[in-house]
C-alpha cells in the first residue's frame, strides 16, 4: 500500500519576520524590489563564531528547520532534502570578488568552503548529527518542488517516515544589480505592489521556508501533501491539458478544489500564465502569497505553508485574497506556479 | 513488484575523449589525459595539473551549432555533447510524449565559467549581457533539455562531488515509483578558475599527477566532464526490444555528518551508502566483482575510503581501482563519467587501472588494481563523495 505524507510542521524566515500564528495578519504588503529577511536572533541556535562566519542562508535554513522540527516533535529523521535557486550567492560573490580583485592572491577558503549548492543541507545534517540521506536541487522555480517531490516518493515507497524539507535563497549585491540591470527584479525606484505593479520583474524577497513531513497524521497535521508535477515549459494553451492531467492521475475533479494558491508575482511580462490558470478556477478562491514573501525561486515554499495554514485552520486569512471564489469546505487545495514559463509545477494539499 | 531499470544509452566527454569509445580507447592503453590549464588564465597555471577537455568554447559552439547571441555556458555545451550521444545511441524519439520521458541533470559550478569572466563587464557590457541568467546551476539543464526537445521532469542536483550518483538515483527511483517511463540522469561541469582557487584554498590540489591510494599521494587534479545515461524501465524495454548496457543494480546515498569539507576517519557516511546499496540491490558484498572508487587521491579521502572498503568488504575487498588519474576529479561529473566506466567494465570485461600508484598506503594493505586487467565482471560498485558530507554508492550489473 502506498504510503502517505503528511505536514507536521512548518518554520519560516522571512521579510515578515518568522512563522507564526498571526503570520498573515501582521504582514506587511512588499513595495521595495529587494526585500531582506527579517533575521531572527540565532544564540540559543548557533555558536557565536559560527553565526559570524555563516552566510543568512546557512542561518536562516538552520533556524527554519528546527522551527518545523520543533512543532513536529522529536523524530527520527530519514531525509534532509533542500531546494536552492541560487544556492549560497553571499559566500560565492565572497569567493568570486576575492579571486578577481586580488588576481587569485591572498584566498581563504572559508567562503568557498560555505559556497556549495548544498551547504544548508549539510549545515543542518552537522548540527542534528543526522547521517541520513541529503540531497540538495537547484532547478530555478521548481527547486523545492523537486525536493518535495523526492520526499513523497520516499513516504509513498516506505522508505522514510519522516523527512526534513525546505527551501533557500538569500538576496547578494551585485548579482542583485545584474538581475535588475537586466530586468528579471524590479528596479530600486519601482515601489509596486503585486496588485498595482505595472512593470516587468519582481519584487525579490530572501527566505527560508521548511516541512517537518511524517508518514501518519496526527491531530496537530497542518495538511496531507497527495502530490507534486513539475514541467519545464508549457505553452500557456497547454496548462489546462497540464492541470486537468494531474487531477486525473490523483482522482480529483477540478469541481474538488477549494481554493487554488498561485505564484503570481507582479511581472507583467509572464503573470498572464496565472491569468490564465485563475481562468480555470474562476468561482473557486485564489490566494497568492508572493506579496508577503517576495519572489525567489522557493517562494513557492512559502505558498506550500500558506496553503497548510489554510487547511489546517479551515479559515481563509482577507490577506491572501488575491481573488474571492464560493465559500466550501476546505478540503482539497491546489498550488501552481511557473516563473518566466518555464519550470511550472503543480501542488496538491488535501485536509488531514 | 520490483521494476528493473535498464540502461540503454551513454554519452560522454572528459579529457580522455569526446564520445564513450574515445574513453574506451584511452582507458584500455592507459592515455591519461592530464596536463597544465590551456583553456583559461590563471597564475597557477605552473602549479597545477588538470583534467581538460581541448576545445576551446568556440570550438565547443561550432561543434554543436550555437548561433551567436546564445547564452550557453561551457557547462551546458558538455552537458549537450554528452546528452547527445546517450540519446543517439538509444534511438530515442523524445517528440513521443506517450513515453513520460525526463531529465534529472547535476552540476556543481553551473555557469560559473562565464561569470567569473563577465561578472564586473556585465554593466558595461549590452553585448554580454544575455549570459547573466546563465549563471544558475539550473539553467544548464534547462539548455540540454531545449537542445534535446525535451519537454517534462526537469531538474538539477546540486550535492558538490557526489551530484551524478544522487542525478542517477534519483532517476532509477521516478521509474521505479512509476512516474516516468524512462529519464536521462547525468551531469557536467566545466573547469572554473572559481574551482581551481577554491580547491587550491584547501590545499588539496597536487602539482603533480595524482596518485589515488599511495602513500605518498598529494591532492588531486581538477578535471571536467559531462556524461549521461540513458534509463528505461524493463517494460518499455521490452516493449521496444532494445538492448541493454546494464542495469541500475542499487543505490544508496548518507551523510557523513563531521564536517562540511573532510572525511570523517572511519568513512561512516561512505560505508553507510555502500550497506544502503547493498540492501537495495539485495546483493551480498561478495557479489561485487570491483569497486569504481571515489579515489580522489587527497589524503583524507583515500584514507576515509579506504577504511570504509574494509568496513564493508572486511578483508576481501574486491578489485579496485580510482579513474581519477586518467581524467581528474571532474566534481559533479565524475559519478557519472564513472557509471559510464563500470558500465564500459561489465561490457568490455575490463577493469580499468588506477594509474600513478607506487606505495601501499601505511595505514591498511589495500592495494587497488594497476594494470589493466581482463576478466568476466557482472557487478560493480561505485563510490561518490562530496562536500557537506555527501556520500553515494551506485552498483551496477550485467
Amino acid at each position: 500500500m502506498k504510503g502517505k505524507c503528511f505536514i507536521q510542521g512548518i518554520g519560516a524566515v522571512t521579510a515578515q519576520g518568522i512563522w507564526r500564528a498571526d503570520f498573515f495578519e501582521q504582514a506587511r504588503e512588499i513595495r521595495v524590489s529587494k526585500a531582506y529577511a527579517e533575521q531572527p536572533s540565532y544564540k540559543e541556535l548557533i555558536a557565536p563564531n559560527m553565526i559570524r562566519r555563516m552566510s543568512k542562508g546557512i542561518k536562516m535554513g538552520i533556524f527554519a528547520a528546527q522551527q518545523a522540527l520543533d512543532e513536529a516533535g522529536g523524530e527520527d529523521l530519514d531525509g534532509v532534502i533542500t531546494g536552492t535557486g541560487l544556492g549560497c550567492l553571499e559566500d560565492s560573490e565572497k569567493f568570486l570578488k576575492n579571486i578577481l580583485d586580488n588576481d587569485e592572491e591572498y584566498l581563504t577558503p572559508t567562503s568557498f568552503i560555505q559556497s556549495t549548492h548544498n551547504t544548508v543541507g549539510a549545515q543542518i545534517a552537522l548540527r542534528l548529527g543526522c547521517k541520513a540521506y541529503n540531497f540538495t536541487y537547484v532547478n530555478g522555480a521548481v527547486s523545492f518542488e523537486s525536493a518535495l517531490l523526492d520526499s513523497l516518493q520516499q513516504l509513498e515507497t516506505g522508505d522514510a517516515q519522516s523527512i526534513l524539507v525546505g527551501g533557500i535563497d538569500e538576496i547578494s549585491g551585485h548579482t542583485f544589480s545584474l538581475k535588475q540591470l537586466i530586468g528579471e527584479v524590479k528596479s530600486d525606484g519601482a515601489d509596486e505592489t503585486i496588485r498595482e505593479s505595472q512593470t516587468r520583474g519582481v519584487n525579490y524577497g530572501e527566505g527560508a521556508t521548511f516541512f517537518a513531513l511524517g508518514s501518519s497524521s496526527t491531530m496537530e497535521s497542518y495538511a496531507e501533501v497527495v502530490d507534486v508535477c513539475i514541467q519545464n515549459r508549457l505553452e500557456l494553451g497547454e496548462v489546462e491539458e497540464f492541470i486537468d492531467g494531474f487531477l486525473e492521475r490523483n482522482k480529483v475533479e477540478r469541481a474538488a478544489i477549494s481554493a487554488v494558491v498561485i505564484g503570481n508575482s507582479g511581472d507583467m511580462e509572464y503573470d498572464y500564465y496565472f491569468d490564465g490558470f485563475g481562468q480555470l478556477f474562476e468561482d473557486t478562491y485564489q490566494l497568492y502569497y508572493k506579496h508577503f514573501y517576495g519572489h525567489s525561486d522557493v517562494a513557492s515554499a512559502f505558498g506550500m505553508a500558506t496553503a497548510a495554514y489554510v487547511l489546517k485552520t479551515q479559515q481563509i486569512p482577507e490577506e491572501i485574497v488575491w481573488k474571492a471564489g464560493k465559500q466550501m469546505p476546505l478540503n482539497y487545495v491546489l498550488l501552481y506556479n511557473q516563473y518566466k514559463g518555464r519550470d511550472h509545477s503543480l501542488v496538491l494539499l488535501k485536509r488531514s | 513488484m520490483s521494476v528493473g531499470i535498464g540502461v540503454t544509452g551513454m554519452g560522454m566527454v572528459s579529457a580522455i575523449g569526446l564520445s564513450v569509445t574515445e574513453n574506451l580507447s584511452s582507458l584500455a592503453v592507459s592515455r591519461c589525459g592530464i596536463t597544465q590549464v590551456d583553456n583559461f588564465e590563471t597564475r597557477h597555471r605552473e602549479h597545477v595539473l588538470v583534467g581538460e577537455i581541448k576545445l576551446s568554447n568556440a570550438e565547443l559552439e561550432e561543434r554543436i551549432g550555437l548561433l551567436k547571441g546564445h547564452g550557453v555556458t561551457r557547462t551546458g555545451m558538455l552537458g549537450i555533447l554528452a546528452a547527445r550521444e546517450a540519446v543517439q545511441q538509444a534511438g530515442l524519439s523524445l517528440a513521443d510524449s506517450s513515453v513520460r520521458t525526463g531529465l534529472i541533470s547535476s552540476t556543481s559550478v553551473g555557469g560559473m565559467d562565464v561569470t567569473e569572466k563577465y561578472f564586473y563587464s556585465y554593466t558595461h557590457d549590452p553585448e554580454l549581457q544575455h549570459y547573466i541568467l546563465s549563471h544558475d546551476a539550473g539553467v544548464s539543464t534547462q539548455q540540454i533539455a531545449d537542445d534535446l526537445g525535451l519537454k517534462g521532469t526537469v531538474t538539477t542536483i546540486s550535492t558538490a562531488c557526489s551530484s551524478a550518483a544522487n542525478a542517477i538515483m534519483l532517476g532509477a527511483r521516478l521509474i521505479k515509483s512509476g512516474r516516468l517511463d524512462r529519464v536521462i540522469v547525468g551531469g557536467t561541469d566545466a573547469l572554473s578558475k572559481f574551482t581551481l582557487n577554491g580547491f587550491n584554498t584547501l590545499m588539496i590540489l597536487s602539482d603533480t599527477y595524482c596518485k589515488p591510494f599511495d602513500q605518498n599521494r598529494k591532492g588531486l587534479n581538477l578535471g571536467e566532464a559531462a556524461a549521461y545515461l540513458v534509463l528505461e524501465s524493463d517494460a518499455l524495454i521490452a516493449k521496444e526490444q532494445k538492448p541493454v548496457l546494464a542495469y541500475v543494480a542499487g543505490y544508496g546515498n548518507a551523510n557523513d555528518a563531521f564536517h562540511q569539507t573532510a572525511s570523517s576517519e572511519n568513512g561512516e557516511g561512505a560505508f553507510l551508502a555502500m550497506q544502503k546499496a547493498f540492501a537495495v540491490s539485495g546483493l551480498a558484498a561478495s557479489q561485487i566483482d570491483y569497486i569504481n572508487a571515489h579515489g580522489t587521491a587527497t589524503p583524507n579521502n583515500d584514507l576515509s575510503e579506504g577504511r570504509a572498503l574494509l568496513r564493508a568488504f572486511g578483508n576481501d575487498v574486491p578489485t579496485f581501482s580510482s579513474t581519477k588519474a586518467f581524467t581528474g576529479h571532474t566534481l559533479a561529473a565524475a559519478a557519472a563519467i564513472e557509471a559510464v566506466y563500470s558500465i564500459l567494465a561489465i561490457q568490455e570485461g575490463m577493469v580499468f587501472p588506477n594509474l600513478n600508484f607506487d606505495t601501499p598506503m601505511e595505514e591498511f594493505g589495500l592495494i587497488p588494481q594497476t594494470e589493466l586487467l581482463r576478466r568476466d565482471i557482472n557487478y560493480v560498485l561505485s563510490n561518490s563523495f562530496g562536500f557537506g558530507g555527501n556520500c553515494s554508492t551506485l552498483i551496477f550489473g550485467r
